[in-house]
């Protein structure tokens, strides 16, 4: 049976009347949740409402939500990638060692690239016009391609995504190390890094203009409306989530179910690249570590939002909400001036509770459903009467 | 006889206002076997989930052997001795047959917590020797046959000390051999005492076993009474308050002469051997065998989904070198699988979502960006839940998952019809559906051959095979090995080829005959009974 405690927490929403029901059950219960922990703490703390933070704010949400939009595919069908932070790591130092227009030999000249593509003026695009836009593409290139390698073991091999993407997690990061020899690639082009430092538009303050709209801002929406496209719009999104409801009945009724795995890591590969884009430009370098403690903000983020571990169940808006309210707990906890650790501490205690919700939303969710008529549909109740 | 065991006093049950039971009340004499009979959302799983203490009961009551029955959950309900034996069910495949017999109470050294394993070994073989299966208590429960398992947790159910064991849809899948042991081992059951309570849509099954029978019909028991007092057409008039005067549909088509699908020769050791048909335009093949004879076997090699060693399979003239269901489904064919929940499907999505997922590719708008024509798809729906009847409140939003099962046998039906095949296959296309969505079912079949659809219909009943087909072949281990015409068709000479490959094996073989020792049953096997009507 189900516990005991959620039972009578739902009791208790549905005795409530409809009124909690309808924003238990919302599509955008995430971003109530949201609104009323800004609330809450705005009392206690204004400054988080002030332009500079929520500047902050906002230049924290779009890499983070182009990770979580990818993660999002992987976990529609039914799978999970690891190894998106190693794809960000080893996309960010190869694009930076392209793009670079100094490299420093005492850093670099153990490299096993040096003489060859790396030299004291840089990577083989330092210095060039097309550097930056020849050098991303080539990130999501590289993203893509990473994407694909898991993809094809996952679908045609049929290995367990967890245990393929954990494996290319440590390659690629181990790879990213080595081609570096553990060192960041900084003396990037001014362009780029504007993407990730950035803003349009500024709003003077007392101490000094802050931006408005971070350029990440533009490349974020637009991920997510191609993704919301892709999931509502178009006959792959059916497939997407005909995939990750049941793998088998989607391939007897004719679903390419490998090319549609295929098809999610690859974006998320793509996903880990851009988000890798932003992230290396805000910090202004290539690094061999970046998002190493990303990755459970991706997933957590995910899942807070009501992306669904088990397949079938995502929504480009549900991955918003989490990474909004994702971000804005992460902020708020450091402007209370906790360590690390506590603000880890919180967090989990956080996803806990977002899974423990979406435990009672569904209960909620199935004690509004119509009568259950069938056979079929008792059979999880007959089970537990010999259990 | 004897006393009443357990009385249901005018229990009534409601969810959010529809009404799933109504003032029902009926008593169950000990030592008898109570055959409980429905339409699919009758009210008997609320009925018997009440009894098990997993629902409670809005209104009424219940008394077990006169007292007070109120269970406060399934726990309650197996104190008291009552047992649920289910259709799926409820064993742990990956343990042996011991640790399931005891996983809720090992016995054990002592009070410590370290488990008597010579015990449980012992107390193991006796309870399989209770219910006379033969198999080794260490046996991990996967190795086992449907019998087996369903055998296995009888014993679980009468080592806990229950005497009242509910049996929901037992036989579906058994094989004939398995049922008849099941049949034996209830009337034993009976004999010693236990009370039984069935519920099944084999009508043949009920009749034969019940000793009293109960009709519930809209949440209200519509007719009870002993057996003596019921037919198989009565039984049916009564379960859905009219008279089907017609089960199967008069054919209103003749066979063209366009081969639409051929196999020659196909074989795959150990599946099926040198397998040579053909299906023509606007004809209804059936394909009868007993379990295990390769039927579903070779529908899913034709299809695309197994693959095939030698032979050849064409559709539409052409010959297919490696089929794989996507191939097959551009070249006009459909596969209504045997299990709806696993394979055909999607449960967790909507009627809406079902319908479309094989005809999606046709409604694409733009082949670039490969967006959905939505408003075309939703009319297409609209048509299709129309035609068949679907019964839901909103194909957009309902999870089919909450239909019944007649409805959605009716949505897998029709996400092939959708793509508006030429070849249809059909795996069971009528099981676990009541009799009113049968006769639904069978309406589609023939209004389908009517337009020029070949069908390849799989049953493992006859009865409805002679009801509905032009042709009817016959698989036994593999082969095939008996083909009937529309008109030859002879029950006796179809069931002689259907166990032909296993009347060859000697004395084990001798089993498989089906003659029946019960008693009182007249017919060879109740479950190929022909109502005369329906012939």
């Amino acid at each position: 049976m189900q516990s005991t405690a959620t039972t009578t927490l739902s009791a208790r929403a549905h005795r409530r009347g409809p009124s909690v029901r309808r924003v238990l059950l919302s599509d955008s219960f995430v971003l109530y949740l949201t609104l009323a922990y800004f609330a809450v703490v705005w009392l206690f703390l204004p400054r988080i409402g002030s332009p500079r933070n929520l500047g902050n704010l906002s230049s924290n949400i779009w890499p983070l939500l182009t990770l979580v939009i990818g993660q999002m595919f992987v976990l529609l069908v039914g799978g999970i990638d690891l190894s998106q932070t190693a794809i960000m790591a080893v996309t960010s130092v190869s694009g930076a060692l392209l793009m670079s227009s100094r490299l420093d030999p005492e850093l670099f000249a153990k490299n096993p690239l040096w003489g060859v593509l790396l030299t004291e003026q840089g990577g083989p695009l330092g210095g060039s016009a097309l550097a930056v836009p020849v050098a991303i593409a080539l990130m999501l290139l590289l993203g893509v391609l990473i994407g694909l390698g898991n993809g094809l073991a996952v679908a045609k091999l049929r290995m367990p995504p967890f245990m393929v993407t954990l494996v290319s997690m440590f390659f690629f990061s181990g790879l990213a190390i080595f081609i570096t020899r553990s060192e960041n690639v900084s003396y990037l082009p001014g362009r780029f890094l504007a993407l990730g430092q950035d803003f349009l538009g500024h709003v003077p303050t007392a101490r000094g203009p802050v931006g408005l709209v971070p350029y990440s801002f533009f490349v974020g929406m637009a991920l997510a409306a191609g993704a919301w496209f892709v999931l509502a719009r178009t006959v792959l999104g059916r497939w997407f989530y005909a995939v990750g409801i049941n793998r088998r009945a989607a391939e007897v009724s004719g679903v390419p179910t490998q090319g549609v795995i295929l098809c999610a890591y690859a974006i998320s590969g793509f996903c880990a690249a851009l988000g890798s884009v932003l992230y290396s430009a805000r910090l202004g370098a290539g690094r061999p570590t970046l998002g190493e403690n990303v990755l459970l903000d991706i997933i957590g983020a995910a899942v807070i939002g009501g992306i669904s571990l088990f397949g079938g169940k995502a929504k480009v808006r549900w991955a918003f909400y989490g990474v909004l309210f994702f971000v804005l707990l992460d902020s708020s906890l450091y402007m209370m001036n906790f360590k690390f650790y506590t603000v880890n501490i919180v967090k989990g205690s956080v996803i806990l509770l977002a899974a423990l919700l979406d435990v009672l939303r569904s209960r909620v969710r199935a004690e509004g459903a119509p009568v259950p008529r069938t056979r079929t549909e008792a059979a999880p109740e007959h089970r537990a009467v010999t259990a | 006889m004897s006393e009443p065991v357990l009385q249901f006093e005018h229990i009534g049950k409601s969810f959010f206002g529809a009404v799933a039971l109504e003032d029902v009340s009926l008593s169950v004499r000990g030592g008898t076997v109570l055959g409980l009979i429905g339409e699919n959302g009758a009210g008997k799983s609320t009925l018997m989930n009440i009894l098990g203490g997993v629902l409670s009961a809005d209104a009424g009551g219940m008394r077990l052997a006169g007292r007070p029955y109120s269970p406060a959950g399934p726990a309650d309900a197996m104190r008291a001795g009552i047992a649920f034996i289910h259709q799926e069910l409820n064993l742990f495949p990956n343990l042996s047959i011991i640790d399931n017999l005891f996983i809720d109470g090992f016995p054990r050294w002592g009070r410590t917590p370290f488990i008597h394993r010579r015990q449980a070994a012992r107390r193991a073989a006796e309870a399989l020797a209770a219910v006379k299966l033969d198999v080794a208590p260490r046996t991990r429960v996967e190795r086992l046959t449907p019998g087996q398992k369903q055998l296995v947790e009888i014993a679980k159910a009468l080592h806990s000390g229950a005497r009242l064991i509910i049996f929901d849809e037992p036989t579906t899948s058994l094989t004939a051999r398995e049922t008849q042991r099941l049949f034996e081992l209830i009337e034993r059951l009976r004999r010693d005492g236990c009370t039984v309570l069935y519920i099944s849509h084999n009508l043949g099954d009920v009749l034969r076993l019940a000793d009293e029978i109960v009709v519930l019909r809209d949440g209200r028991v519509v007719q009870t009474g002993p057996r003596a007092q019921f037919t198989v057409e009565t039984m049916i008039a009564s379960m859905v308050g009219r008279q089907i005067d017609q089960l199967y549909p008069a054919r209103r088509s003749t066979p063209g002469d366009k081969v639409l699908l051929a196999a020659s020769g196909v074989t795959e050791p150990g599946i099926v051997r040198d397998i040579s048909f053909e299906l023509r335009e606007g004809e209804v093949l059936g394909l009868f065998g007993l379990m295990g004879s390769g039927r579903s076997e070779l529908a899913r090699i034709l299809f695309g989904l197994d693959p095939f060693h030698a032979g050849t399979i064409s559709l539409g003239g052409k010959v297919r070198r490696r089929p794989a269901p996507r191939a097959s489904i551009a070249g006009g064919m459909a596969f209504i699988t045997e299990d709806r929940r696993e394979e055909g499907l999607l449960m967790e999505a909507s009627v809406a979502d079902n319908l479309a997922l094989v005809a999606l590719p046709g409604y694409r708008r733009n082949r670039i960006l490969g967006t959905v024509d939505q408003p075309g798809l939703r009319r297409a729906l609209e048509g299709m839940c129309t035609a068949l009847r679907v019964k839901c409140v909103n194909p957009r939003s309902d999870a089919v998952k909450s239909l019944s099962g007649g409805n959605q046998q009716k949505t897998v039906i029709g996400k092939w019809l959708l793509s508006g095949p030429a070849v249809c296959i059909m795996d069971e296309p009528t099981r676990g559906i009541d009799v009113g969505a049968k006769h639904e079912v069978y309406s589609i079949i023939n209004d389908l051959a009517a337009r020029g659809t070949g069908l390849l219909c799989i049953s493992s009943e006859l009865e409805e095979l002679m009801g509905i087909c032009d042709r009817i072949l016959v698989m036994s281990k593999g082969r095939l090995c008996g083909r009937f015409q529309r008109g030859e068709f002879d029950q006796e000479r179809i069931l002689a080829a259907a166990f032909e490959g296993h009347l060859e094996r000697g004395p084990e073989g001798q089993e498989l005959e089906i003659r029946s020792t019960a008693p009182g049953a007249e017919v060879p096997n109740p479950k190929f009974q022909i109502p005369n009507k329906f012939k």
